[in-house]
């Protein structure tokens, strides 16, 4: 059992086991703090930089990603100062200019009162929270797509902008996207990731496609069990 | 070189190498940093090499090529010793005429010798030249005395006395205890206590721990740590084997980019000299000590000078900066305890071993203690490097160590800190430099670049050449720094094309404020500095780029047109022949006109004329 340790957040008392992110413990304590890039299933990242909040330790205040940082004891939390806000607001504004559609995003507008961005629309779509390259590094374990460029030029692609070796199709990618950016879909016995087709495998007893073949060998390979265990689909064994 | 094994080995080796040096002998210094290397100075060392050949003054006159002097701008430089005599602008084919007049006959080449703009007086030592008199050279100053291909040239200026003197019987506290008392604070930008970062590393759980030597300076136009690890790449060698040892770390690394390739020659030669002599390796000096250095190069990605960053590209991940909310003291490299110092910072470490943390006091202000090396650059007449004690004046380094404004024109301000550091404008010209002031005005100390303008540039332009290169410079992780940024330049690009609104200047106020308390590390976290730094001080060129489309220092294209001044035109022709485009015309004795159409606004026109009938507006 974790230590607890205790803090405020907005002037709440809680209390939270040791090593828990400011985010987790609001979360748990129903306190909502925006956030795009965070996900419990990935390692603490801090790009998006919307879970901001002012944390008093000492006689210090300053802004810290809630995603990253950790609860201590007799921290104070404020999860919605001005300061606070202004750089939410400025995050949500920048981020509507790459992409001012989606409702996810809108929602944290609205939330904000951000109604447009001020900015040029340049409409990429991606918001570059990077869920879908640390999903596939960290929960998938291939790292087939990752960043390409720097700073304004970052995209996320795939090596050498080709169709990428060690992609399994496992669409885990497509799933995680808070913006639904990346394009999938299935069609006789194709799946489509991105503009990469790759084959499914029809089930050895119900003759449906079920899986794509090439996640199927990565399943096969990692756990040392034959292909042939894996070409039934779960309906059927 | 044979190895040494014990602390009095290596004090005897010194002194055998002194002693067996004449301090009389006639010794040749050709500057070979890369300023001079540029200007030839390669070439220049051969010649001197072959002429002494030629001569048969082999073993009676001394020739070294040495490490940066730091006075770029009159190069190539030659000292001769031992009377101190200071050549510039130096020929390639001088050096027979050096040997046979100076060396041999003591004649003055009167030609070679620098001449005060100020006075008009000729200088024969290189300690007079105003340029040198008014700086403190304690760390770069024993560049021109060693080949930095040479250890045994180290070795006898006394150096790795400060290493013995750690081997023979300091404790890690007590060296520890002597680097915070000397209050030494990082020379790479962050200005932290080196002492602190040391105890907080020693204390930290966890073996192995690392120190890395930062040399991954990017700031345009500041070059101390390529000067220093170029010229005396043993110092630095010195100071992270006594931090290494303080702390208790086995393993050092130099992250030095692969642009400065002398520097990573040289770092890479003293390395392995180092090793040959049992200074680096396994139980150093018998003391049981062991440390080794890897050197690593960096790609040229700006943020990799970020230290988290540094540490991901060590580690062989791409270079982006994670949250220092736990300090790399704690996890950092490979997740151990690791303390992380700019080259500059280890370099003053022998200095106040050797010399006492009192010693070291007594130089700078209440808070910074010691020199600090900048790059003077810009609108100066003596571009260089200047090593200077904290809490001189700006107005000192500008005027009496810069040697003012080129061509009569007027200062305008200075820009301090690299690209995200700020711009001090002319009322701030007393200022007494430290790492305090400097934050105080807006600006930053950062790696000690120092870039001076006159009232020819454009501040808004200025703001938008730094963001501009930030912005490129940006990894891209975080939203405000690499949207933030790109949407700033943006909104400054359209100022100075004359299409800026009213409420630009609010909103580039507000997002500046939020990018520097948004971003993830130090590179967003100052980006806006040029630009509000700027904004402070130079609001009225702003205002009147958007309201009345107006460059006032006459540089943005889209608001300036050039004519020519009929009252003042001779017909002289030559703006005709300088110009591009072929838009400026006339006859000869004529008076000139520019076609306003074909006008690219390169400026040449202006530039040249020499009755100054070309207008800009």
């Amino acid at each position: 059992m974790a230590e607890m340790v205790s803090l405020t957040i907005d002037g709440l008392k809680i209390h939270a086991p040791a090593g828990t992110t400011i985010l987790e413990a609001a979360t748990d304590a129903n306190i909502y703090i925006p956030h795009l890039c965070s996900n419990e299933e990935l390692a603490p990242y801090g790009a998006c930089r919307l879970c901001m909040v002012e944390i008093t330790q000492g006689e210090r205040a300053r802004l810290v990603a809630s995603c990253i940082f950790e609860v201590a004891d007799g921290l104070e939390v404020k999860t919605n100062t001005e300061r606070v806000l202004n750089v939410r607001r400025l995050v949500i504004e920048l981020l509507l200019a790459r992409n001012n559609k989606h409702p996810a995003l809108r929602k944290i507008a609205d939330e904000l009162g951000v109604k447009e961005t001020r900015f040029p629309i340049e409409q990429k779509g991606c918001i570059l929270c990077g869920q879908c390259v640390r999903t596939c590094r960290e929960v998938v374990g291939v790292s087939a797509i990752g960043f390409s460029g720097r700073g304004i030029t970052r995209k996320v692609a795939t090596p050498f902008m080709e169709s990428p070796p060690d992609c399994i199709a496992c669409g885990s990618c497509v799933y995680v996207c808070p913006v639904q950016f990346i394009p999938m879909k299935e069609e006789n016995g194709v799946r489509t990731i991105m503009k990469y087709d790759y084959p499914m495998q029809k089930c050895r007893k119900c003759g449906q496609y079920f899986a794509p073949k090439k996640q199927l060998e990565y399943f096969s390979k990692i756990t040392n069990l034959p292909l042939e265990h894996f070409e039934t689909c779960v309906d059927c064994r | 070189m044979k190895k040494v094994k014990t602390a009095q080995e290596l004090k005897s080796l010194q002194e055998e190498i002194k002693n067996s040096r004449d301090p009389e002998k006639p010794c040749i210094t050709i500057c070979a940093g890369t300023g001079c290397l540029t200007y030839g100075s390669q070439k220049l060392v051969d010649n001197f090499r072959s002429e002494i050949e030629k001569q048969n003054l082999k073993g009676k006159v001394e020739v070294r090529a040495s490490g940066c002097h730091g006075f770029c701008e009159r190069g190539p430089l030659v000292v001769i010793n031992p009377q101190n005599i200071f050549y510039q602008r130096v020929g390639l084919d001088d050096a027979e005429e050096i040997i046979k007049e100076t060396v041999l006959n003591g004649q003055i080449i009167d030609r070679l010798l620098y001449v005060d703009p100020v006075t008009q007086e000729k200088i024969l030592h290189e300690d007079e030249i105003p340029f040198y008199k008014r700086q403190m050279r304690l760390v770069f100053g024993m560049n021109g005395n060693i080949d930095p291909n040479s250890l045994e040239d180290y070795l006898a200026i006394g150096g790795y006395n400060a290493l013995i003197k750690v081997l023979n019987g300091m404790e890690p506290e007590a060296i520890i205890e002597e680097i915070k008392t000397a209050g030494l604070r990082g020379r790479g930008g962050g200005g932290f206590s080196m002492g602190l970062k040391w105890e907080a590393t020693r204390k930290a759980p966890g073996l192995p721990k690392y120190i890395i030597c930062n040399a991954d300076e990017g700031d345009p136009g500041a070059y101390m740590d390529r000067s220093l690890l170029e010229g005396n790449p043993y110092s630095i060698l010195e100071g992270m084997l006594i931090g290494a040892y303080a702390i208790g770390s086995d393993t050092g690394y130099i992250y030095v980019r692969n642009e400065y390739p002398l520097a990573v020659k040289n770092i890479t030669i003293a390395v392995e000299k180092a090793r040959e002599l049992g200074i680096l390796g396994k139980d150093i000096l018998g003391s049981g000590f062991d440390f080794d250095v890897l050197i690593v190069r960096g790609g040229g990605a700006f943020v990799c000078g970020e230290e988290t960053a540094l540490i991901a590209s060590i580690e062989g991940r791409s270079g982006e900066p994670r949250a220092k909310y736990v300090f790399p003291s704690e996890r950092g490299l490979y997740n151990k305890p690791t303390n992380i110092n700019n080259v500059e910072t280890w370099a003053n470490v022998p200095l106040i071993i050797n010399k006492g943390a009192e010693w070291y006091r007594s130089i700078g202000t209440e808070n910074s203690k010691g020199t600090k090396i900048f790059a003077l650059v810009g609108k100066i007449n003596n571009t260089g490097l200047v090593e200077v004690p904290m809490g001189i004046t700006l107005r000192e380094i500008v005027y009496d160590i810069g040697g003012g404004i080129p061509k009569g024109r007027k200062f305008k301000a200075v820009q301090v800190g690299g690209p995200s550091g700020g711009c001090i404008p002319e009322s701030h010209l007393d200022l007494q430099v430290d790492f305090d002031a400097l934050s105080k005005v807006g600006s930053m100390m950062g790696s000690g670049g120092m870039i001076v303008m006159d009232d020819r540039t454009c501040m808004v332009d200025v703001a938008l050449y730094f963001l501009k290169f930030l912005e490129e410079e940006s990894c891209g992780k975080c939203t405000p720094c690499r949207e933030g940024v790109h949407q700033m330049r943006l909104i400054l690009e359209r100022i100075t094309e004359g299409n800026g609104k009213e409420e630009d200047l609010k909103t580039i106020e507000w997002m500046g404020k939020a990018i520097i308390d948004g971003s993830l590390c130090g590179l967003g976290g100052t980006a806006p500095n040029p630009v509000l730094s700027t904004l402070r001080y130079f609001r009225d060129e702003y205002e009147a780029h958007i309201k009345e489309k107006r460059c006032p220092a006459g540089v943005c294209k889209a608001l300036i047109t050039y004519t020519i001044d009929p009252e003042l035109c001779t017909g002289c022709m030559v703006c005709a022949k300088i110009c591009p485009v072929e838009a400026a015309t006339g006859e000869k004795k004529e008076v000139h006109t520019i076609d306003q159409d074909k006008c690219i606004k390169c400026g040449a026109c202006f530039e040249s004329c020499k009755f100054d009938a070309v207008k800009v507006s």
